[in-house]
């Protein structure tokens, strides 16, 4: 580990997919750390590499895939180098995951109770009655009502948000040291999706673990991460906390992002889609791969691909805009606007708080 | 619930009258008739011997008569066995059938699971290969064919076991084997769909990220979940068995209902021919009775979506 800080380091990380058409260029070259106890949103529009890049962290890739390049330390070895018989005891016990859709990711024939205790028999060896008790536990952590009467049922048994928390408490209840949550609000109603996200906060601290939260809704992003990386066509485009991301955004491609949220002080109209579709990653464009897209894009931008500029110690993007030879630009307005809040807050204040639906 | 079982139990008697119906003139449309050495009988007698059986009387009338019988719990007297009762007839061989049956299931069920999910699980590898010709040749291999080559191999030229007969357990390896080829390939069959749509599955994703091992995930998740469906396959398979052992019976001298139907057919043994047929249909229709009310009671379970709270 270069840093004692991290737990996860991901370098240079490179995959591609075998397909008919050709190879899937998905993952190209991404690079990230993962505090310890911190949560890190990953965002990006769909197909940016997101999901793929956190398989990887649980060797969960599909059978397709290619790691090309690249290293993933945790405790000091490489994941990527692991036999599969070796990710079995990482995965579930040091690097736990929830998924998307809370319908469909418990198994409609098994208790809940039993679902909640496989983990701890599998990787605490603990026998099945303890197991159970130990899962009776965590459903009242995660909020479950009457948790007695309610381990034996079976999921459809319970609505989406309870099911939800019940594929929670399966994550958590080896209390991992990483918890990658990919989208896990998008399939519910908007206040479940706040109930959810408190629970994942609140169980953070309790558990001590470090998240990495997957979503391309920026939105849930402020109240919830600490740092954020931006992806974009299978490589991280800029990162840093969230302050900076929000309010001091650099790379054209978070400026579309930002743009394109609705936030509770946008000013009335100033709502824009970014314009246009992502490239193809069998073939992936030369340059920055959101020149195509971009309204500021220069003619280095189809030439050279962008290393990372550094804003400040905690804040990269890579943009050619941030060279010194680069003409000065303006970015949207919006932008402008919380550029300006962001040099207001850098004097010593307390954050503001940020739009989140809390 | 009890208003639909009445329903269904209505509709079994209707499915039953109608097959029966059905089989009796289909049955006289056969050519022959049930006298066994007709062409030195004096027409005087043969009309005596009709007449003693109801056979002289129009064909709707012995049908209205056929059916007043069973109404009055009756399948009438056997021709060809010194006039014993249809009912005892089925009874006394019930139990060989049953047996050839229900070993051919359970060989033919476990067999199978095993085979369509090592496809599943194998899948697009050699073993899904072999596993998916296996259950080809099962569906398409007529039973007499495979009864035949078992007798022929495994009973006549390896003498490993008898070659037809019924004195004993060994008497039935090799009829059950022939028998079993059918829900096997059929069992492989649904098995292997259901579980690589099983294996694709949310869940099973949530599995692996528990860090359980193929097995454990094959064993304790996608398994059951392939299984429950298959409830659904109990009817069709029980058809295949029914069918199948009328020949395999046959082949290996096996005294089951199988091979009294098929002798009755040869010699017009009506009454025969008629208990045989609403036999079976009767356990049929009850089996599918049985699946859909089991699957009923564990559908709400394996619903995935719909709300509990
Ligand atoms: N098994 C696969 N075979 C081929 N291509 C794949 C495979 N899995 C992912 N990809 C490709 O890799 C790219 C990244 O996919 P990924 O699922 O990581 O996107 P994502 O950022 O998670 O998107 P979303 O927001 O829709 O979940 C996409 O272009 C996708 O088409
Ligand atoms: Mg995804």
């Amino acid at each position: 580990m270069e840093n004692p800080e991290n737990v996860i380091e991901v370098r240079n990380l490179q995959i591609d997919f075998h397909t008919y058409a050709g190879e899937v260029k998905a993952i190209r070259d991404v690079s990230f750390d993962l505090r310890k106890g911190e949560t890190l949103a990953i965002v990006g529009e769909s197909g940016s590499g997101k999901s793929v890049t956190t398989r990887s962290l649980m060797g969960l890739l599909a059978p397709n895939a290619v790691i090309k390049n690249g290293s993933i330390m945790f405790h000091g070895e490489d994941i990527i180098k692991k036999s599969e018989k070796e990710m079995q005891h990482i995965r579930g016990k040091d690097i736990a995951m929830i998924f998307q859709d809370p319908m469909t990711s418990l198994d409609p024939t098994m208790r809940i109770g039993m679902q909640i205790a496989e983990p701890l028999m599998k990787h605490k060896g603990l026998k099945k009655k303890e197991a159970i008790a130990q899962a009776l536990e965590m459903l009242k952590l995660v909020g479950i009502t009457n948790p007695e009467g309610r381990i034996n049922d079976y999921p459809y048994q319970f609505s989406g948000g309870m099911r939800q928390r019940i594929v929670i408490a399966i994550a958590l209840v080896c209390y991992p040291e990483v918890l990658i949550a990919d989208e896990p609000t998008t399939a519910l109603d908007v206040t479940i999706q706040a109930q959810i996200l408190d629970l994942m906060k609140d169980l953070q601290n309790r558990i001590d673990t470090s998240i990495i939260f997957i979503t391309h809704d920026l939105g849930v992003v402020a109240g919830m991460a600490d740092r954020v990386a931006v992806m974009y066509a299978g490589k991280i485009v800029e990162y840093g906390t969230v302050d900076e991301i929000f309010f001091n955004p650099q790379h054209p491609y978070t400026w579309g992002l930002l743009n394109s949220m609705p936030t509770l002080d946008t000013e009335g109209g100033s709502l824009t889609a970014i314009p246009g579709t992502p490239p193809d990653l069998l073939d992936p464009p030369v340059g920055d791969a959101f020149a195509a897209r971009s309204d500021y894009a220069m003619k280095i931008d189809t030439e050279k691909e962008p290393p990372f500029f550094k804003v400040s110690d905690t804040h990269y993007a890579a943009t050619w805009l941030l060279h010194p030879d680069a003409p000065k630009v303006t970015p949207p307005a919006e932008i402008v606007r919380r550029q300006k809040k962001f040099a207001a807050m850098e004097k010593p204040e307390p954050p503001i708080k940020k739009e989140t639906k809390e | 619930m009890r208003k639909y079982l009445l329903k269904r139990i209505f509709y079994l008697f209707l499915t039953l009258f109608i097959v029966a119906t059905a089989t009796f003139f289909l049955m006289k449309l056969m050519p022959g008739t049930p006298l066994q050495n007709e062409a030195k009988l004096t027409p005087s007698e043969k009309a005596s011997i009709l007449a003693q059986y109801g056979l002289d009387k129009p064909v709707w009338l012995q049908y209205l008569i056929y059916i007043g019988g069973i109404f009055k719990g009756s399948l009438g007297l056997s021709f060809q066995f010194s006039d014993q009762a249809v009912s005892y007839l089925i009874g006394s061989r019930m139990g060989p059938s049953m047996q050839l049956g229900g070993q051919a299931m359970v060989v033919g069920v476990i067999f199978g699971i095993i085979l369509g999910a090592v496809g599943a699980i194998r899948k697009d590898t050699w073993a899904d290969r072999l596993a998916t010709v296996v259950s080809i040749l099962g569906i398409a291999v007529p039973s007499f064919v495979l009864a035949i080559l078992l007798q022929y191999y495994l009973g006549l030229k390896l003498g490993w076991f008898p070659v037809a007969g019924w004195q004993g357990f060994v008497y039935s390896i090799l009829p059950t084997l022939a028998l079993a080829a059918s829900p096997l390939a059929e069992t492989a069959r649904f098995i292997r769909t259901d579980m690589v749509d099983v294996l694709s599955s949310d869940y099973i994703e949530l599995a692996k990220a528990k860090g359980l091992s193929k097995f454990g995930i094959v064993y304790h998740h996608a398994l059951r979940n392939s299984l429950i469906p298959m409830v659904t396959l109990i009817g069709p398979l029980a058809a295949a068995l029914m069918t199948g052992s009328m020949v395999v019976e046959n082949i290996f001298s096996v005294p089951g209902i199988g091979e009294q139907f098929v002798k009755s057919i040869l010699v017009n043994d009506y009454p025969t021919i008629m208990g045989v047929t609403i036999f079976y249909s009767a356990l049929l229709c009850l089996l599918l009775l049985l699946t859909d009310i089991v699957y009923g009671i564990i559908d709400p379970r394996i619903r995935l979506s719909g709300n509990g709270d």
